[in-house]
C-alpha cells in the first residue's frame, strides 16, 4: 500500500522534549495548554503519523486527543513527562478495552 | 412492539422470509468477526499493557539522567548542544489488514545506521552524563515506536469492535424478531384467510346442496300428483 513518508512529533515541555531533538525527531516544546492544543491540530493537519504528547499536557486536553483516536494518522501516543508518569497511558488502554468489551476484563 | 403494518400478502411473506435468511445469516458472520477481533484485540492489548510499561519506565529512567545532565550543564549549553540533530528519522507507513481493520506498520529509516554515532555535538564542551542520556533515549525509541504502533492498534480495533458488536446486538435483538414476528403474522393472517374460504365454500355446498334438493322434493311432488292416480305410481318417494 502506500508507503509515504512521514514524521514523528513530539509534543510536550521544553525539559521533556528535548532530548528527541537529538534523534532527529520533529520536537514541539510548548508552555501552556493553549499553545499544546493549537499545536497539536496544526500537527495534525502535516504529514505526522505519531505524535508523542506528555502526559502532563494530555491530561488537560482529553477533548482534543479523542478528535484523533479513530483517525488513521496521527496516532497520539502518551509519554511520560520529566514529572513522572500520570498513569494515563495505562488508564487509556483500560478505556479502550472497555469500549470494545463493554467492561473491563483484564 | 413488532412491526404490524405489513400486508399480508404471499408476495411480502417471501420477501421477509428472504430477508430474514440474510440478517441470519449476516448475524452469523458478524458475530464470527467480533469473536475473532476480540481475540487479536485481547492479544495486542497484553502486548501493549507490557510495552508501555517498559516503556514508561525507560522513558523516566532517560529523564532523569536528562535531569542529571541538565544540572551539570548551563541550560544554554545543553540546548546549544542537542540544537542541530545529526540523525533524522524518516518513518514510512504500511497497512496491514486485520479482519478488515487498516492497522498502520511503522518502518523508520535512520540518516544513519550506527546508533553510537547519534550524538549531534562534541564530547569536549559536554557532560557525559548527556551522552548516556541521549543513547538511553535512542534505545527506547525503537520500543516507543512499536508501543505507537501497538497502540494505534489497538484503539483501531477497539473502535471496529465497537461497531461490529451494535451491528451483532442489532440483528440479534431487532431486526431478527421483528422479521420473525411480522412472518408469524403474515402466515397467521393467511392461514385464516384459508379457513375462511374453507367454511364459505361448505357454507355455500351446502346451500346449493339444499336447493337442488329442494328441486328434486318439487319434481317428486308434481309426479306424484299428477300420476298419483295410475296404478303403477309408487304410493310414496
Amino acid at each position: 500500500m502506500a508507503a509515504n513518508s512521514y514524521q514523528i512529533a513530539v509534543l510536550g515541555d521544553k525539559d521533556s522534549v528535548m532530548g528527541f531533538k537529538a534523534l532527529g525527531l520533529t520536537v514541539f516544546p510548548v508552555d501552556s495548554v493553549e499553545q499544546a492544543r493549537s499545536t497539536l491540530h496544526h500537527i495534525a493537519r502535516e504529514d505526522y503519523a505519531v505524535v508523542y504528547l506528555t502526559e502532563q499536557f494530555a491530561a488537560q486536553m482529553e477533548a482534543d486527543i479523542a478528535r484523533y483516536k479513530d483517525e488513521l494518522t496521527p496516532a497520539i501516543i502518551l509519554i511520560p513527562g520529566k514529572e513522572g508518569s500520570l498513569g494515563m497511558g495505562m488508564a487509556n488502554i483500560k478505556k479502550s478495552v472497555e469500549r470494545a468489551v463493554g467492561a473491563d476484563i483484564l | 412492539m413488532a412491526n404490524t403494518v405489513v400486508n399480508p400478502t404471499r408476495m411480502e411473506l417471501t420477501r421477509l422470509k428472504g430477508k430474514l435468511k440474510t440478517a441470519q445469516r449476516g448475524h452469523k458472520l458478524l458475530k464470527d468477526k467480533r469473536d475473532e477481533l476480540m481475540k487479536q484485540f485481547l492479544d495486542t492489548v497484553r502486548e501493549l499493557r507490557e510495552l508501555r510499561s517498559q516503556v514508561e519506565e525507560e522513558l523516566m529512567r532517560v529523564h532523569s539522567s536528562f535531569t542529571v545532565a541538565s544540572a551539570l550543564m548551563s541550560a544554554q549549553a545543553m540546548e546549544q548542544a542537542l540544537m542541530y540533530p545529526k540523525q533524522s528519522v524518516e518513518l514510512t507507513m504500511s497497512f496491514q489488514n486485520i479482519m478488515s481493520v487498516n492497522v498502520p506498520v511503522y518502518h523508520y529509516q535512520t540518516r544513519t545506521d550506527d546508533t553510537g554515532d547519534i550524538f549531534p555535538y562534541g564530547f569536549a564542551a559536554t557532560s557525559g552524563e548527556l551522552d548516556g542520556a541521549v543513547e538511553a533515549l535512542g534505545k527506547v525509541f525503537q520500543d516507543m515506536l512499536k508501543l505507537a504502533q501497538t497502540e494505534k492498534a489497538a484503539q483501531l480495533m477497539a473502535e471496529e469492535i465497537e461497531k461490529t458488536r451494535r451491528r451483532v446486538n442489532a440483528l440479534e435483538y431487532v431486526v431478527i424478531p421483528n422479521t420473525q414476528d411480522s412472518i408469524r403474522y403474515i402466515t397467521m393472517k393467511l392461514d385464516e384467510n384459508d379457513r375462511a374460504t374453507t367454511t364459505r365454500l361448505m357454507k355455500v355446498k351446502d346451500m346449493l346442496l339444499a336447493e337442488a334438493l329442494e328441486e328434486k322434493r318439487a319434481e317428486t311432488a308434481r309426479a306424484v300428483k299428477t300420476f298419483g292416480n295410475s296404478s303403477e305410481a309408487p304410493s310414496e318417494v
